[in-house]
């Protein structure tokens, strides 16, 4: 079930220098991928069915092939190092612990649709790991793994980090281009995608961190050893964030497909102080919360989509007994009311509407009608945006009401939260 | 006076970037095929040196990159990060998002807002600390964590706050020694 691929070297001494890397056979792919064509790489990443491990899960393959062979423009890969999404710890692992497989992934990537120039961008909080890609690009450069004429193949690319500053929008494609252009974190309208008109106006593709570390071990292996370890069309493994109320949070790298119960009451060793699970939001805060009556399912894109949820960045967020639902879902609202970046009303007007309200509920001031008030914004936010953070507010929103209704109106009737102030490790277990 | 970001800001005054400064920026702008492009590593550099970035910074920036200085006041005003108010000599961060507050984050910040006197985004009256709530860290599996001084503090309990707290007051009187 634990299967490591891209947590395979985090533990050994120096994994981070490239001596290390090379030893367990570093850039041994990118050699083996400059021998071959474009396409063939592309192919193999397609028949891998390697998909995009931050959050949209779209096939890696197919985005690069959108990108026109023909171009006037450069073209560009852009690597999303954002990490903001509320539960999700798992880049920065491979930023600190294996910058030399992420370096690799991007040189195949960009290699396969034809960008010389990439950049990493890395949120600016992440100190630690700005440091470790930053040297290990030196590292790479200086031997000959970037720059120009790549191990005699021809081939030029040179790779960047670019930090960010503090905002969470920035984590979207598009608002992540405009970011490395120098510019404020707004989202642009979608067409024309970013395959097409992307970065400085040229044809960029975006990919996740973790997204692209695959790709050497793929080259190397091929697609049907990474296509066999999931279910069909959600191959590989994913490293899985897992925090809150279990006994031992962390980051697993499992199989896809990994049931959730599994991940919770095995691989976590089960609920802290063995209480009863309460709901478990399972990628990330954007993606619907789950009941104890719905943990019986795999952990793939496919499976989670089916009962109305999102696999998103595989952060697992479990909670226990006890726990205040509305304090979590104000809590949440507050976050994407301060990550809105104002360009459409309804995001802009609506989410810092929904805080309102569900703090007031919260705190014991919710009137009657609130909660039907605030599925109303949600309907008025959902599809009706920029870009789909506005959504990533209304629909876990949503959920947390619906699926916990009695809760939040016991809030309104009884005038404050019957739950008392959020219990804590340190007074349950001393 | 009229200009909005200095009205923001309040303190202000010359500003001197030195010369690791300078040749680090030109390092960075030859990276990007237009030097807009550049604009966040380069304020992170000015910020990194300065502690802050003030008007006189920005405005730095904007004739450093060839920008209108109105472009750089509006990104900079757009990333928390930047900080446009002087912050005190060290600053904790405290994530109260969704993993951390699970895991008792409220009452951690509780307490440090005590301990210190301040409310969070206030610095304490003596300049040596500024205190802040953030959203998550990207550290949520060893909840709860906080920065300090950009460095990460995790599965935080109040003893281990304490003790940071109590560090930073002796790194202090440290400093003030050899000064
Ligand atoms: C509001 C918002 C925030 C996002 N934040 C991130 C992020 O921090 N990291 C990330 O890789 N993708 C993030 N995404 C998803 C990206 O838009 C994009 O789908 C992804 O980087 C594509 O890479 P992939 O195909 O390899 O997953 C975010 C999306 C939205 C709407
Ligand atoms: S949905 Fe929100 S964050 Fe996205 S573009 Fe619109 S206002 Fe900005
Ligand atoms: S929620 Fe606090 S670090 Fe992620």
């Amino acid at each position: 079930m634990t299967e490591k691929i891209l947590t395979a070297r985090f533990e050994k001494p120096d994994s981070y220098r490239l001596s290390s890397y090379v030893e367990d056979g570093g850039y041994e792919a990118l050699k083996k991928a400059l021998s071959k064509t474009p396409d063939e790489i592309i192919d193999i990443v397609k028949a891998a069915g390697l998909r995009g491990r931050g959050g949209a899960g779209f096939p890696a393959g197919v985005k690069w092939s959108f990108v026109p062979k023909e171009s006037e423009k450069p073209k560009y890969l852009c690597v999303n190092g954002d990490e903001g999404e509320p539960g999700t710890f798992k880049d920065r692992y491979i930023m600190e612990l294996d910058p030399h497989a992420i370096i690799e992934g991007a040189a195949i990537a960009s290699y396969a649709f034809g960008a010389h120039v990439a950049y990493i961008y890395i949120r600016g909080e992440f100190k630690l790991p700005i440091e470790r890609v930053e040297n290990a690009l030196a590292e790479a450069r200086q031997a000959g793994f970037l720059g120009a004429n790549i191990l005699d193949s021809g081939y030029d690319l040179d790779i960047w980090v670019h930090p960010g500053a503090g905002a969470y929008v920035c984590g979207e494609e598009t608002a992540l281009i405009e970011s490395n252009e120098g510019h404020r974190g707004m989202p642009r309208i979608k067409p024309p995608f970013p395959a097409i008109v992307g970065l400085f106006g040229g044809p960029t593709v975006v990919n996740n961190i973790e997204t692209l570390s695959y790709v050497p071990h793929i080259i190397n292996k091929g697609p049907e050893w990474f296509a066999a370890m999931g279910p069909e069309k959600n191959g590989g493994t994913k490293l899985f964030g897992v925090s809150g109320h279990v006994k031992r949070p962390g980051l697993y790298e499992l199989r896809m497909g990994t049931p959730l119960r599994k991940i919770i009451y095995e691989v976590c060793g089960g609920m802290r102080g063995d209480k009863e699970l309460k709901a478990v939001i399972p990628g990330g805060s954007s993606t619907p919360i789950l009941t104890p009556g719905e943990i019986d399912v795999n952990m793939d894109y496919d499976s989670l989509a089916k009962i109305g949820t999102m696999f998103g960045s595989g952060a697992i967020i479990v909670i226990e007994e006890g726990t205040c639902i509305p304090r979590l879902a104000a809590r949440l609202a507050k976050f994407y009311a301060h990550e809105s970046c104002g360009q459409c009303t309804p995001c802009r007007e609506g989410v810092p509407w929904i805080a309102k309200i569900l703090d007031r509920v919260e705190n014991g001031m919710g009137l009657p009608g609130d909660l039907d008030q605030v599925l109303k914004i949600c309907d008025n936010i959902q599809g009706k945006t920029i870009c789909p953070l506005g959504d990533a507010c209304a629909m876990p929103i949503r959920a947390m009401i619906v699926k916990f209704r009695a809760e939040f109106e016991r809030h309104v009737e009884e005038g404050g939260c019957p739950f008392g102030p959020t219990p804590t490790p340190w007074d349950s277990e001393s | 006076m009229s200009n909005p970001a200095s009205r923001e800001n309040g303190v202000d005054g010359p500003i001197t970037i030195n010369g690791e400064t300078v040749r680090a920026i030109d390092e960075i702008v030859k990276r990007y095929p237009v030097a807009e492009a550049a604009l966040l590593p380069v304020l992170h550099k000015v910020q990194d040196q300065l502690g802050w970035l003030p008007v006189s910074a920005l405005d730095w920036v904007a004739k450093r990159l060839g920008l209108p200085k109105t472009r750089v006041y509006g990104v900079t005003s757009f990333y928390t990060m930047f900080k446009r108010q002087k912050p005190g000599k060290h600053r904790i961060e405290i994530c109260t998002n969704i993993s951390c507050s699970l895991l008792g984050a409220e009452h951690l910040r509780d307490h440090i807002a005590k301990k210190l006197n301040i409310k969070p985004g206030e610095t304490t009256e003596d300049g040596r600390i500024t205190f802040d709530e953030v959203e998550c860290l990207g550290s949520c599996g060893t909840a709860p964590v906080m920065l300090v001084d950009d460095k990460f503090y995790e599965k935080l309990t109040p003893e281990k706050v304490d003790d940071v707290l109590d560090k930073l007051n002796k790194d202090d009187l440290e400093a003030g020694g050899n000064d």
